[in-house]
């Protein structure tokens, strides 16, 4: 078979964008187009019979949306459907209405030509803010501006697409999500959108292929043209040539299989072959993947990023909210724990100051945004204890870097916890506070820190790019982050040592415990357990059911020894050739 | 006429929930209510008005309220802003 590298080189028909969710698909496309609507300007002659059609218009666009915001509330749950009901408020509004019916009497002018200027007006100012999330309100709004211009238009608002196609779109809104579900989509390709829009959390929790971000790719696609989306690595193949469509077959068919032989593991634990056993978690950015860490049987989910709150809202959840949605997950998962990452706003995620700072990911971020903003630590606290009462619930403070951070964070919990008790609410009186240490200063005090909490998550992404000074969305540089660097290996090992001494636990989160080559390396590093995305938590299991902690240990110690990521790379190949185990990384 | 400068004091600032609040409170009185911020001035009672307002954290708001009960409705609307949208 041949490997991906040579499929890639050899063609010109791939393009790339982001890897918004896992999996491949072979299928039609289908270009899903915003209409460009043809707004008639002409004068009109019958003003009041223009009003009259103008307010049955508003009419029906509310009957649909009370549609769309049922349907929206059953597949979407509450929260993400809130968009919808302040679109319901808009057609409400009185002023709008009035201003627009004003102007049709004043400008003699189609109806659908002034409700669609008096909207953009609204949407311009939306525009001009500087907040990211106002500029998406003013593309969701252009939902409702369309909807009352085609009822106008007496055209249906729902566009026809064909079953069973992969749609490719410039964006995709709200009420389209909706729309694809009855369709039965294959998967997604878009040129605006990350990790966080509608379309990849929608794509994720459907389980559906998603590449996002693929620069004109909607001018590059036609309707009908042969299409593979590969959402692993984040390509999209136009028009495939056999050799890729038979390369793909294949590796769904692998895929396939591995799916059924991993499925056999479900209730094995991921065990070595002498006893030695780990724990899997799962790592969760929204509450759509639950099923997942559920269907693959992990132990329960020990990083859940309440960042990605913020980033579904579009605002920041109050401390109901976050109690909420919190206690839902929590009772979800039951007795299986809960592990609660406070916010870690700030670098790259989720912006929060006015100002840009010169290095972002040295400013304020995680823990000391949460410090410098108590209202908003203590919110979060405040919900996470409340939805504690089931004592599933643990609590972790990201970027710690400080012994300081640790001590004022745990007062203001215990400062929480008094006003709970005061107001008579119930919580989890032993809650367990954890860190991340992602900070080379919290690793080389990696003892010290343990002795105040009660666990210790290591967090490699950060910890990775700290350590070698290395941005790795920078490509000039990108070669220098690496995983299996030695510095890499014997910090960690340092932090596990350090945290063992003071009886704490060490659980790894990051990318670098999902990569299939580092697991049997992490193993023999004394790490109790891994949080891992839920999609790779199987082939994780079988890897760790193929060795003997025996066998890891020395691996380990080998590792160690040695000088570069080359040396390492090369003595864990040999573990693998050894111990006779599949590399899956070879087919995803 | 009433006119009052108010200060943004919640931590997620004046997002769709608490936009959809005021323009409830304020639809119960018939005085004319307006909001002002860096030149905009938007009518109180409108939502899509409303929303546009970009008002985050320490930002601050000019309001006037004018009519026969402007008095209570400036004092609801007022009293909104100070208890932070119930968000504190």
């Amino acid at each position: 078979m041949r490997g991906l590298k040579q499929i890639i080189e050899s063609s010109d028909n791939i393009h790339t964008g982001i890897a918004a969710a896992p999996g491949i698909v072979i299928g039609k496309a289908y270009i899903y187009r915003k209409e460009i609507l043809n707004i008639n300007q002409d004068v009109i002659e019958d003003v009041e019979n223009a009003i009259v059609l103008f307010r049955e218009s508003l009419e029906k666009s509310k009957k649909e949306l009370l549609k769309v915001f049922s349907v929206a509330k059953d597949q979407m749950g509450e929260k993400r459907a809130a968009i919808f009901e302040a679109q319901l408020m808009i057609l409400d509004d009185p002023f709008l209405k009035s201003s627009i019916e004003e102007r049709i009497r004043k400008e003699k002018r189609q109806p659908e030509s002034i409700v669609h200027d008096e909207i953009s007006k609204y949407q311009q100012m939306m525009k001009m803010a500087h907040e990211s999330y106002m500029k998406e309100r003013a593309l969701d709004i252009d939902d409702i501006k369309n909807r009352i211009v085609k009822n106008l238009q007496k055209r249906r608002w729902e566009s026809k697409i064909s079953n069973d196609v992969i749609v490719v779109s410039d964006h995709i809104t709200p009420a389209d999500t909706i729309l694809f579900t009855k369709f039965n989509v294959k998967g997604y390709i878009t040129v605006y959108g990350g990790l966080t829009s509608h379309a990849a959390i929608l794509a994720r929790s459907l389980d559906l292929p998603a590449v996002l971000g693929v620069h004109k790719i909607t001018e590059i696609i036609k309707t009908d043209d042969n299409v593979i989306i590969d959402g692993f690595h984040g390509l999209v193949y136009v028009n495939p040539t056999e050799k890729q469509i038979e390369f793909y077959t294949n590796k769904i068919k692998h895929l396939e299989e591995i799916n059924a032989s991993l499925a056999e593991l479900h209730d094995k634990p991921a065990m070595t072959t002498d006893g030695h056993e780990i724990d899997l978690y799962a790592n969760v950015d929204v509450s759509g993947e639950v099923h997942l860490v559920i269907t693959n049987r992990a132990k329960g989910i020990g990083l859940y990023r309440t960042e990605q709150i913020i980033e579904e809202l579009g605002e920041f959840p109050d401390e109901d909210q976050q109690t909420k949605i919190y206690s839902n997950l929590a009772t979800r998962l039951y007795p299986q724990p809960l592990t609660i990452r406070a916010f870690d706003i700030g670098g790259d995620k989720v912006k929060f100051l006015d100002h840009e700072e010169a290095n972002p990911f040295l400013g304020l971020r995680g823990v000391r945004l949460l410090l410098a903003n108590p209202k908003l630590f203590r919110e979060q606290i405040r919900a996470v204890l409340k939805a504690s009462i089931n004592k599933n619930i643990l609590f972790m403070i990201p970027m710690i870097s400080s012994i300081h951070e640790i001590i004022d964070s745990k007062n203001l919990i215990e400062e929480c916890k008094k006003e709970l008790t005061a107001e008579k609410i119930q919580f989890d009186k032993n809650i367990q506070i954890g860190i991340m240490v992602e900070v080379p200063s919290a690793a080389v005090m990696a003892q010290d820190f343990a002795e105040l909490v009660d666990f210790v998550s290591i967090g490699t992404n950060d910890l990775i790019q700290y350590i070698m000074a290395v941005d790795r969305g920078n490509d000039v540089v990108a070669y220098l982050y690496q995983e299996f660097h030695p510095a890499i290996v014997r910090t960690i090992n340092y932090i596990v040592h350090g945290s063992k001494r003071a009886n704490c636990k060490v659980s790894i989160c990051g990318e670098m415990a999902a990569d299939t080559l580092a697991i049997p390396l992490l193993v023999g590093l004394d790490l109790d357990s891994f949080s891992i995305s839920p999609a790779v938590l199987p082939t994780a299991k079988k890897i760790i059911r193929s060795f003997s902690y025996e066998k890891a240990k020395e691996l380990a110690n080998d590792c160690l020894q040695l000088n570069s990521q080359e040396k390492i790379l090369k003595r864990i190949e040999q573990f693998f050739k050894e111990n006779n185990i599949q590399r899956t990384r070879n087919i995803l | 006429m009433i006119a009052e400068t108010v200060k943004i004091i919640n931590n997620a600032g004046l997002h769709t929930r608490p936009a959809a609040t005021i323009v409830k409170l304020a639809s119960r009185y018939k005085s004319e209510f307006f909001i002002s911020k860096d030149g905009f001035r938007i009518n109180g009672k409108s939502i899509i008005g409303v929303m546009t307002l970009a008002a985050e954290n320490g930002s601050e708001l000019h309001l006037t309220f004018d009519g026969p009960d402007e008095e209570k409705l400036a004092f609801d609307v007022i009293d909104f802003f100070k208890r932070g949208f119930d968000e504190l």
